[in-house]
This record gives structure tokens, sequence and C-alpha cells, in this order.
């Protein structure tokens, strides 16, 4: 059986790429239709040594880890604007950056996410916010399976992710720290359907616009009552979501708060705690 | 309720030598001494006892004795002591069994059932005193082949070659995380490994920020399913990234670090709130499959710029082979391969003790089918799980192995003496803890002395063993399965080591 290494193999040298950015007064313009997934963080790096701040990438299609090459120390940060469809691992690791996607996102959308910021303009996949640590997320639309898992905070680092519909099952499975906020303004009848929310979950909060049933929620989330914090925590993000998305989708920031929210919290830090003989 | 336990360990006490100076009150953290009343006599209740061996080190007359509880039920070579007592613990609590350390079940050791060869007459052996013997190991991808070009006195590589680590023995630390053990014993890995030239695993803890200037460079970091201190720049300070799929101690689940272990300086440096508990999820949630490791794998790289290997750590299991073959595809640099000897700081004792296969067997098995797929070369093996002695180290290394991790070996360096009740979080020796009062008792220089020492003592083996053999590097053992004979095997484990039977 040959060795294939499909994500290193006939991969440019970044001098040769040079000819699909266009880098004017610290902003940069790439064509990414031709480049493959290594090409495109290469020159995305190679643009930032060179100067440019804010990066501008045009038909992308499918490309993984943008943002994810742009570690710098001392710390740089980059605005990145995406036209196409991203590919997996959208700004994993990602230390800092500001990424807005015009288009829908694929898996693992901010996959351990450090600090920045990913608004996308659409849809995002599987496994969004995995292990996320800071910074925040804003999707449009629903998101996939095994949202905000282990997603954790530590101090004054919370992480935020935004959903502006719904998400599929096992969100915020083994959920450490966090805010997630799903906003449900696709539901039909105000019904989320997930199940298996919040499995294993010891910190963090989600907030639900909509309604679950109790038999949708694992057995370590119960529901609490919204107090005064959580609302000025709401009405913070909610602004933000729809000083992204508000004109697109046509929503206003009291006519989303004035939903019904739920508040989900795991019922102990310690939810496997008595489950050994010592 | 009333425990039905036996005791494990009974303490004795020579009268005539003890003086009451009270130095095993304060050593013993199990409770075992204590004073009386009117601060008389001490009072020793051996039930408590774990065998640690602590207060008989420490004893300053050397008045104490514990040895193994000699009271017995009615024997029986099925219905053991230990099966009698492990379903009397589960009646009583009704959990699963905790237990720290690697596997102590009476399996066949494969290492014991190998010998090495030496030169006689035919071809000469090597006198390492004398000549120039190379233990020096790189550990990464190796290119396909090398173009080299000659300009007049000077040769240069002209493949472009990928990220290797170097090290002076082919002898890394395993993960153990800062968590699992004390900062101090976590400290005095990372001395020893820069000391000696050689590299330490961080485990899934992650690596406290005053470390990684110093000990980044001797660091492979891990990233594990808990993801726990994982950031950019724990990424970028270490010299290679391993993602930890499984531990040959426990293959196939998950970890729980509990909460109260979870300390103001363990929160900061997993980066979770203090007190709650680190649950490392079974299965990395993002990896379902090969394509999704690559996907993670690929991903690290981009983190880390391409300029660090990245390992990948796997349990040694029935299809260990096929599983390799996918993760070099996946884009790996090196394979670490856990038997199921391996230690740990807490598992299930049922998962330590049925599950896994023996590195020998993984090792050879691997090493087999990466040659017969012509892919040995992407990547590099370590053997990991139940390395006790050098040549325990020299015969996998000839089973196919490149480097060992050593964890357990390590530890007893440092004092431990496997009592197994690391998972306690009261280790006498102030490895497996985080009570500042137990911590304290192990000094991370001396202790980088200790691991030093051992070090060189394994490599000075090393380079005997290879001498005897006519060997001048290590390079050359690599799968060098001429050099090995079995005893006391049976056909089939012949051919899984791929090795001959003595005397053939």
């Amino acid at each position: 059986m040959r060795f294939v290494d499909s994500f290193l193999e006939g991969v440019r040298p970044v001098e040769e790429l040079l000819k699909y950015a266009k880098i004017d007064d610290g902003v940069a313009e790439i064509d990414a239709r031709e480049l493959k997934h290594k090409e495109l963080n290469d020159l995305m790096r190679e643009c930032v040594v060179r100067g440019a701040r804010k990066l501008i990438l045009r038909n992308v299609c499918g490309q993984r880890y943008i943002g994810t090459r742009l570690y710098f120390n001392p710390g740089v940060k980059v605005e990145i604007v995406i036209y196409g469809t991203p590919g997996n691992d959208l700004g994993a690791f990602l230390a800092g950056h500001r990424i807005v996607v015009y288009g829908n996102a694929q898996d693992g959308v901010g996959n351990t996410m450090d600090s920045g910021e990913i608004i996308v303009h659409g849809r995002a996949g599987d496994v969004v916010a995995m292990a996320m640590r800071g910074g925040k997320i804003f999707i449009r639309d629903s998101v996939g399976y095994r949202t905000a898992i282990h997603m954790k905070e530590y101090m004054e680092r919370v992480p935020v992710l935004v959903v502006g519909g719904s998400a599929q099952d096992f969100l915020g499975e083994y959920m450490a720290g966090g805010r997630v906020v799903l906003l449900g303004l696709n539901l039909k009848n105000g019904k989320h359907k997930s199940h298996y929310i919040g499995t294993g979950m010891h910190g963090g909060i989600i907030y639900l616009r909509g309604s679950v049933e109790s038999y949708q929620l694992g057995k370590e989330v119960g529901i609490v009552e919204m107090e005064q914090e959580d609302w000025k925590f709401l009405e913070g993000v909610v602004e933000e979501f729809c000083g992204h998305f508000g004109k697109e989708i046509n929503v206003d920031k009291d006519e989303i708060l004035g939903g019904k929210f739920m508040k989900l919290v795991p019922v102990t830090k310690r939810p496997y705690g008595k489950i050994y003989a010592y | 309720m009333k425990s039905h336990l036996l005791p494990d360990f009974v303490v004795e006490r020579i009268e005539e030598r003890c003086n009451k100076c009270g130095v095993c009150v304060k050593q013993c953290p199990w409770g075992v001494y204590s004073w009386n009343d009117d601060k008389t006599e001490i009072l020793i209740d051996y039930t408590k006892c774990v065998g640690c061996q602590r207060c008989v080190v420490y004893c300053p007359n050397k008045a104490l004795i514990v040895r193994p509880y000699h009271g017995s039920y009615r024997p029986n070579s099925y219905w053991t002591k230990e099966v009698i007592s492990d379903i009397k613990k589960q009646a009583e609590q009704g959990g699963i069994l905790l237990v720290g350390t690697g596997s102590d079940r009476p399996y066949k050791v494969y290492f014991d059932h190998i010998l090495l060869n030496a030169s006689q007459v035919t071809n000469p052996s090597i006198d390492p005193l004398r000549e120039p013997m190379e233990l020096r190991t790189f550990l990464g991808r190796k290119p396909d082949r090398l173009e080299i070009e000659i300009k007049d006195d000077d040769v240069e590589i002209k493949t472009e070659l990928y990220p290797n680590l170097v090290v002076e023995t082919p002898i890394l630390f395993a993960g153990m995380s800062y968590g699992a053990i004390s900062k101090n014993a976590f400290l005095a890995l990372a001395m020893a490994s820069k000391e000696f030239g050689t590299m330490f695993c961080t485990g899934e803890g992650g690596l406290p920020k005053d470390m990684r200037e110093e000990y980044g460079p001797v660091a492979i970091v891990q990233c594990a399913s808990g993801r726990f201190g994982v950031d950019p720049e724990y990424l970028n300070c270490a010299a290679a990234i391993e993602i930890k799929i499984g531990q040959g101690a426990k293959p196939g689940i998950g970890g729980h670090l509990p909460g109260e272990k979870v300390t103001a300086e363990i929160s900061a440096t997993r980066m979770i709130p203090e007190g709650t508990d680190a649950l490392s999820p079974a299965p990395h949630h993002d990896i379902y499959s090969i394509e999704d490791l690559s996907m993670l794998i690929y991903a690290l790289k981009e983190a880390t710029n391409y300029e660090k290997p990245v390992f990948v750590k796997i349990a040694a299991v029935h299809n260990v082979a096929a599983i390799a073959s996918g993760i070099v595809r996946a884009g790996a640099d090196v394979i670490v391969i856990d038997g199921f000897r391996g230690g740990t700081g807490a598992s299930p004792k049922v998962m330590r003790d049925h599950v896994g296969i023996p590195i020998e067997m993984a090792i050879a098995a691997v090493d087999q089918r990466l040659r017969e797929e012509g892919i040995r070369h992407k990547c590099s093996i370590i053997a990991s799980g139940g390395i006790r002695c050098s040549a325990d180290v020299v015969k996998a290394i000839a089973l196919g192995a490149d480097a060992v991790y050593i964890g357990t070996a390590a530890l007893i360096a440092l004092g431990c003496t496997m009592c197994q009740k690391c998972y306690t979080g009261k280790c006498a020796w102030g490895i497996c803890t985080q009570d500042p009062n137990l911590a304290k008792r192990l000094n991370p220089k001396e202790g980088a002395k200790r691991l030093v020492n051992l070090l060189r003592a394994w490599s000075l083996e090393i380079k005997d063993m290879l001498g005897g053999m006519g060997i001048n590097a290590i390079e050359s053992l690599r799968g060098n399965r001429e050099h090995l004979r079995g005893i006391g095997l049976e056909e089939w484990e012949l051919k899984v080591l791929g090795i001959k039977g003595a005397g053939e």
C-alpha cells in the first residue's frame, strides 16, 4: 500500500504562493481557490510576517485550520474575513485573533480555542467549541452534534458560545466551565430536540431560549431559576449577537430577550466522586 | 458497617532499640503510630499500614520491621486472600476498586524469557571503555531517501528533514502529570532530563508557567482528552507534543483527578477552577476515527508551525499492529505503545489487571507490521509500560523499539516503594501527593541526582551489552532480533516475537 500524505504532498513553497495574495497597507487579500490546506495557512502566515493585520480570504472551500498557524510571540492580533466555506478545525487553538465567516463552517470550529472571536454568518457542523477555554464564538444559525464538549473556564477567562438556532445531541457533555447560549430562533414550536444535554457536566452554564423536557437532560444537570446576573449576561451577548446578525435575520434584542429562557447548571462539581471503593 | 477485612501488614518493634523519639509518628501519613495521652508510649495500629516502609527507613534506631500480615484464611489457590479481600471491600463500599501502579498479576513476563547474544571468536566484541559507543537517539519521521551534496570537504544534506528529537540515551521519562505527582517530583524529572540530555513527558496536567522557559525544551507536552492546560504557549514552548489516546494501566477509559487534589496551583496549571473534578473523557470527542486523529495531529502541527514532532500514545491492545499502521498513516512522527504493565496513579483494578497485552508482544507485532508495509521509517516507536532495567531496554529495542519510556522505575528511583496507594494522595515519599507537608519530603535536586544516576547506570550497562554483541551504536540494535533467543516459550510466542528459540 503506497503511503499517501494527502496533507503535505504537493505543497508548493510559499514564494510560489505569493501570487495568490495582494498585500496593501496591512491588508492582504488571498484567493484560496487553488490552495491546499497547508498552502493557505503558509500563505496567511507569510502575509502576517510581511505586516498584514487583516486577511481577506476569498473562494475558501474546505481548507482546514484557518487561523491556527497564527501564533506569534509576542502576541499579534489579526482579523481574518472568510468568504466561502472554511474546512474543519476553523480557529483551532486560536490565539486572540478575530475570524468572520460569510458562509457556513464545518466541524470543529474553535477546537481548544484559547482566545479571540469567531463569528459565523451561517451554520456550523459538529464539535463546535470543544475544550474551548477563552474567547467568544457566535454562530448565526444552528450547530451539529457534540457542541461545547469539555468547554472549561479559569478565573476571568470564561469562554462564550452563542448559537442563534439550536444544537443536536450531546450538547455540553463533560462541560467544565464557560457559557453556552442557544437562542432557538429557528425552532418552530420552541422545543429544542437535543438529547443527552450536559451529561457529565461539572461546571459552566447552558442557557436555552425555548424549552426542553427533563428526559433530554443528562443526569448531572439541573434546571435552576434565572437570576439578575444571568439576565445581565444575556443582555450583553444578545446585543452582540444582534450587532453581528440582527439585520440579516431580522431580529432585535428585545424580541429575543422577551422569550422564555431556561438555565441549566451542573448538580455537582464532582459528578463521579462516589463510584469508587478505596 | 464493621469492616471484615484482614490487615495487609504487621508492624514489629524491637523494643530494646526504640527510644521513643517519635520519628515514626511524624513520618507515617497513614495513622499507624500515635502517642498515648501522657506521651509516654507510642501506640501501633498496624491495620492502617500499607507497607510503604517510610518508617522503617527513617527510624534512626532501626527498631521497626514491617512485613506482610502472616495471618491468613484457609489456604486456597483459587479463592486467594486478594480475591476474598476485594469482594469484602466491594461489599462494604459498593464501588469500583481503585488501585495505583502497574499490574502486579503473575502473568508471564516475556522479557524474562528472552536472552541476549554476545560475540565469541567469529566476530569480536567491542570494549565500550576504549571505543566510542553511540547511544544518541533521534526520534521522529525519517525521509524516504537522503540526497546529499559533496562540495570539497563539506557534505550537505539536500533533503528537507522532518523535526526530530535528540536524546543522549534511548530512555525518556513517561507521562506523569503534575497533579498525579507532586510539583517536586515533576520538577525532579524535568531537571534530570535537562542535565542528562533526555526528555520528560508532562502527562496531561499541563506545564506550570514558571517551568516553561527552562524546561520547555526538554518537555514532551501532552494533549489528552481533557485538554487540560493546553494553550498555544504550552504547545509552542515544548520539544514535542504527545496526543494521549490511552495508557497501559487503563486502556479504553478516561481519568478522574478528584476535586480535592485540584489545589490552587494545580488549578492554575490545568486552567480549571479549584476543587472541581478534572475529568478526562474516555475518548477524545473530536477523534472517532483514524481520519479524525489525523485532523488533530495536523491541527497540532499547524499550531506549532510544523516545528515539532507529534507523538501518539496508545495502550497495547489486541489489534495494536493495525492501529499503529493507521496512526503512522495519520501523520504521527512517534508512536508510544504502553504495555499492560504500565503504571498509573489511579486505575480501576479490573482494568489494570485484565485489559491489554504485554509490551514485548506489542512492539514486535508493530515493528513487523510497519516493516512489511514499508513505513517503519515514517515514525519512531517508544516502548513503555514495565521497563525495569537496562536489559529490558535492550530487549525492547532489539524487538523493534527506538527508545523506551520509564515511569515506575523513575519513581522508584525517587523513593517509591510500590505500595500501590498512589490514588489516596497520601504518598509518604512525597511523590504522589499534593499535601505540602508530604511533598516537601522530596527534594527536587536530590531527586534529580538519583534519576541522573539511574540513567547513567543503565546507559553504561547498555553500552556493555551492545559491546558484547559487537555493536557500537544503539541504531544497529533496533529490530535486530537475531540477537535475541527465547527460552521456555511456545512456538506461537516465538513467532509473534519474531525470535528463534535458544540453541536454534
